[in-house]
């Protein structure tokens, strides 16, 4: 998705609400103040509590080339001093008030929030704008907290196969756009990430035109627009801020294998993933059909690899089928097999191609699907019960190059899509031409180690989640 | 199977929802009686059309038989896989057909059940979990099937720093107790549980005088008593006995399981207190200045914030059914994880040696009372908390009463605890990896 989201919203520059409450029961409102911030509240009065939430459209995918990690350290520093609060202030304050913050750094963005009370807002508001365009950093800071997110790494990435094997898998599925790139940073560009890296990106992304304010909860929104026109509504836009241009992948011309060895791994797995299309503005139909054909295929019990491969030949323990259209760019549909015991990755692999052929052949059962699209009726009506939930959801939509009404209309979009929508996507997608395929496997040959019944891997239920938190 | 996201926040937070739970929130709970004689605790919330249903059994994987170690793990996993007439095919569509959400899992605790349900197709779904309650078939090739999941999990469980620094603080705290092993069981306990086990540890385990429920959502009293009836009428009145209670057995020493990682993992603690202490809330608030999961705790500031030698660093007072412990952990790389270790002994003994500062006392319970509230922000989380309040016999008013027994604590009481309670003597660490340069 390339649309000019910064410019766009920048020229917004009106203060009126451009989208009432969506339904009655979604109570969303949303407006822009006068320096291109986006604002959008959601009310749930049911506790006397309130998410706060800043959401910059900037992740590791706008990072310059060189300095990998550095819009997760940004997130990391953004907890030092600024002009006006000694480091840890905003946590420490927080905390007294019985809060909790945090923050996390995606590819396509960087969010930060606060849950406290209601009547706290104000407080947090004035915290956030403040680290907005304050930020203080020493060089101090930056050693410590470097080593900090290279411990980070250590626990996310370097104790785990699973995780080496993700990363190197995603860095074989994309040539040249920066979701190739792990979000935590490669190693060695880590160890090197300095102040002049960390200030850059701050200074290029971080103005209130680049981001979006989710404020959920015990809340009015009249009273929120009046707050955020008074706090946020001070800060100066960057009138330098440029359109979201990344660069886009090559044709790709051979399908693409990796076998990944390690001697730490005792459960090993295949992993598949195709390049697919995102949800867009305005045009979530393929996307639609991508994320039924995931449930379809793997999204449950029922769902037919699992059926196939697991209940009916048992040559698999685990399967799944997982696909999120929720990006700026390009995305992947994957398929992960886990083979019982004494099948090996390539039987396992040629039984899933076999079965998703199989599928191509039978079609869709409507019964399933059928009752796929009811749990998706019902789980609008669960996502009530979590207000945070949906401040995420709109916060990362906004972030990822989508509007409100593509949020508000993706469940109709969901239901709305055919059979032969489902199938023709399928065809577009599961072509092992756009496709990388990595075997996790054992390394026999290294030395172990002295417990004695020891291997391990995470066979991803899913791949793991995408953002990288403080 | 699921990734473990690290918050720092939440990481210490969840472990502590076993035990020190709500307060001063806008909750109106009702305790009923079923006309079968049932005690539930209900909330009503008629704002959005579903219910939330918590179900506890007390005792859960503790309660396995000598030999069969993953036992209650094996049948909680089957429960969903199928009942009377139903082959697990034909429960999933059924439930899927409802929109309806069921969940079922063991800890060494208690069997959870967590049920979602729309209330236009209430009774439906009723039925279904019902029958995987009480009438779950444990039919053969069901029972390989998630046998299987289950050897899977535990293999890849085997080389998982995490899991691997896990296992090895439960066996040197409790060796054969049920608390000294993985609830899964091992590959062989596993392979070896045959059908009549799973029946064995399903009357054992989900017997009606270690039932705990309760409900938040569009729900009435009335309609909750029938359904929790309809649910549970037919489980038999008595389970097998709690296992005995254990003294974890910290010796103040450090124990390294070696393995090749580059970033050592690390499990330390010493003996804990219980509620019912009338010490646990001066523990608690010293807890929360220690390392209870803030930025601000001493740990994080001294192993993360000044020396950066970890991502996170976490304490807590783990109150469980059977045992007390007061429990924390670290990683750092090897290179650098004596130093981490060696700060945290420091802290420990400084704490215990001077206390808390009248300030972190009072930002301590600050956060603690402001924190409270917050828990009780959906019909899930609120089923949730009063389920395990329930199974830790506390009393309704506890929601009303817990922030001024924290509010009652004074400086002299914490201090006196960290003196008496906290034992740097007795601080023992676990560290899974290759760390360099420990001195024991």
């Amino acid at each position: 998705m390339r649309k000019l989201i910064g410019a766009a919203v920048a020229a917004f520059a009106l203060s009126l609400p451009f989208t009432g409450p969506a339904s009655a029961d979604d109570k969303v409102s949303s407006f822009a103040l006068d320096n291109g911030m986006q604002v959008v509240v959601i009310e749930d009065h049911r506790a006397p509590v309130v998410v706060h939430m800043v959401w910059y459209r900037a992740g590791s995918a706008d990072e310059t080339p060189g300095v990998s990690g550095v819009a997760h350290f940004l997130e990391h520093l953004m907890f030092k001093a600024t002009e006006n609060m000694e480091a840890g202030h905003l946590s420490k304050v927080v905390a007294q008030n019985g809060g909790s913050d945090n923050a996390f750094t995606s590819f396509d963005y960087t969010a930060y929030f606060q849950r406290v009370a209601a009547d706290r807002l104000p407080l947090m508001m004035q915290m956030e704008a403040d680290r907005m365009v304050n930020l203080k950093l020493t060089p101090e800071d930056i050693a410590t907290e470097r080593d900090v997110i290279i411990e980070e790494r250590n626990v996310r990435v370097e104790n785990s196969p699973a995780a080496l094997f993700r990363e190197q898998k995603r860095a074989a599925q994309y040539l040249n756009h920066r979701y190739g790139i792990p979000i935590i940073g490669w190693r060695h560009e880590m160890e090197h990430l300095d102040r002049k890296a960390a200030l850059d990106f701050y200074k290029q992304f971080y103005a209130p035109n680049n981001a979006i304010l989710v404020v959920a909860g015990d809340v009015q929104p009249d009273a929120v627009h009046e707050l955020a026109k008074e706090i946020y509504g001070k800060l100066p836009a960057n009138p330098d801020l440029k359109p979201r241009a990344r660069p886009s992948e090559p044709r790709q011309m051979a399908e693409r294998r990796m076998i990944f060895r390690d001697p730490r791994v005792t459960q090993p797995y295949v992993s598949r993933s195709y390049m697919a299309p995102e949800r867009n503005p305005g045009d979530q139909k393929d996307a639609a059909a991508l994320t039924l054909l995931a449930s379809l295929l793997g999204g449950s019990p029922t769902a037919y690899l699992n059926q196939k491969l697991q209940y009916d030949s048992q040559t698999a323990v685990y399967t799944s089928a997982f696909y999120d259209g929720q990006n700026l760019d390009e995305t992947t549909f994957s398929l992960i097999i886990v083979p019982s015991e004494g099948v090996s990755l390539s039987d396992a692999e040629e039984a899933m191609d076999a079965t998703v052929a199989q599928f191509m052949k039978d079609g869709i059962d409507s019964e399933e699907l059928a009752r796929i699209k009811t749990q998706l009726k019902a789980a609008e009506i669960y996502a009530r019960d979590d207000v945070g939930d949906l401040a995420e959801r709109y916060g990362s939509a906004l972030a990822q190059g989508l509007t409100i009404e593509d949020v508000q209309s993706w469940p109709e979009v969901l239901q709305s899509v055919t059979e032969d929508e489902i199938m023709a996507a399928a065809r577009d997608v599961l072509n092992r031409d756009r496709a990388v395929t990595g075997y996790l496997m054992i390394d026999e040959k290294a030395p172990t180690h002295e417990t004695s019944d020891a291997p391990e891997v995470t066979p991803a239920s899913q791949p793991a989640s995408q953002k990288v938190t403080q | 199977m699921k990734m473990t996201a690290f918050t720092r926040v939440l990481t210490a937070g969840v472990v502590a929802l076993g035990f020190a739970l709500p307060a001063a929130a806008k909750v109106d709970v009702q305790e009923i009686t079923s006309p079968g004689g049932i005690n539930v605790w209900l909330v009503e919330e008629h704002s959005i059309p579903f219910t939330a249903l918590e179900i506890r059994f007390k005792g859960g994987a503790s309660l396995d038989a000598p030999g069969k170690r993953g036992a209650i793990n094996l049948m909680t996993g089957l429960l969903e896989e199928g009942t009377g007439d139903m082959d697990a095919r034909d429960f999933t569509r059924a439930t899927e057909s409802l929109a309806a959400s069921f969940r079922y899992s063991s800890s060494d605790d208690a069997i959870s059940i967590s049920a979602k349900f729309l209330t236009e197709n209430r009774d439906q779904a009723i039925a279904l979990l019902r029958d995987s309650i009480v009438a779950p078939a444990f039919n053969d090739n069901a029972i390989e099937r998630v046998r299987g999941q289950v050897l899977s999990n535990i293999r890849s469980d085997v080389n998982d720093p995490n899991a691997m620094a896990g296992r090895a603080m439960a066996e040197m705290l409790y060796g054969d107790h049920p608390y000294g092993s993985d609830e899964s069981g091992t590959i062989e306990s596993v392979t070896a549980l045959t059908r009549d086990d799973l029946v064995a540890a399903h009357k054992a385990a989900m017997a009606r005088d270690r039932l705990y429920v309760s409900a938040v959502g569009d729900i009435t009293p009335d309609e909750l008593g029938r359904i929790v009836d309809t649910l549970f009428a037919d489980l038999p009145a008595k389970g097998a006995p709690m296992p005995d209670k254990v003294t974890p057995r910290f010796d103040g020493g450090t124990h390294v399981t070696d393995f090749d990682t580059p970033q050592s993992v690390v499990r330390f603690g010493q003996p804990g207190l219980a509620l019912e202490d009338p010490d646990f809330f001066a523990a608690y608030l010293l807890n929360v200045t220690l390392g209870g999961g803030g930025f601000e705790s001493r740990l994080m500031q001294e192993v993360r914030e000044k020396r950066g030698l970890t991502y996170g660093v976490y304490s807590y007072l783990a109150d469980r059914a059977l045992s007390q412990a007061w429990v924390g952990s670290v990683a750092s790389a090897n290179d650098r994880v004596a130093e981490a270790m060696s700060v945290i002994k420091d802290e420990w003994t400084k704490m215990h040696e001077t206390g808390v500062t009248p300030e972190e006392l009072q930002d301590a319970k600050t956060y603690l009372t402001g924190e409270y509230p917050l828990r009780f922000d959906g019909n899930g989380p609120i089923a949730r908390i009063m389920a395990n309040m329930q199974m830790m016999d506390m009393p309704v008013d506890y929601i009303n009463t817990r922030n001024d027994k924290i509010e009652a604590v004074t400086l002299d009481d914490v201090n006196r605890v960290a003196r008496e309670r906290m034992d740097p003597d007795k601080l023992t660490f676990v560290v899974v990896g290759r760390p360099q340069g420990l001195s024991n």
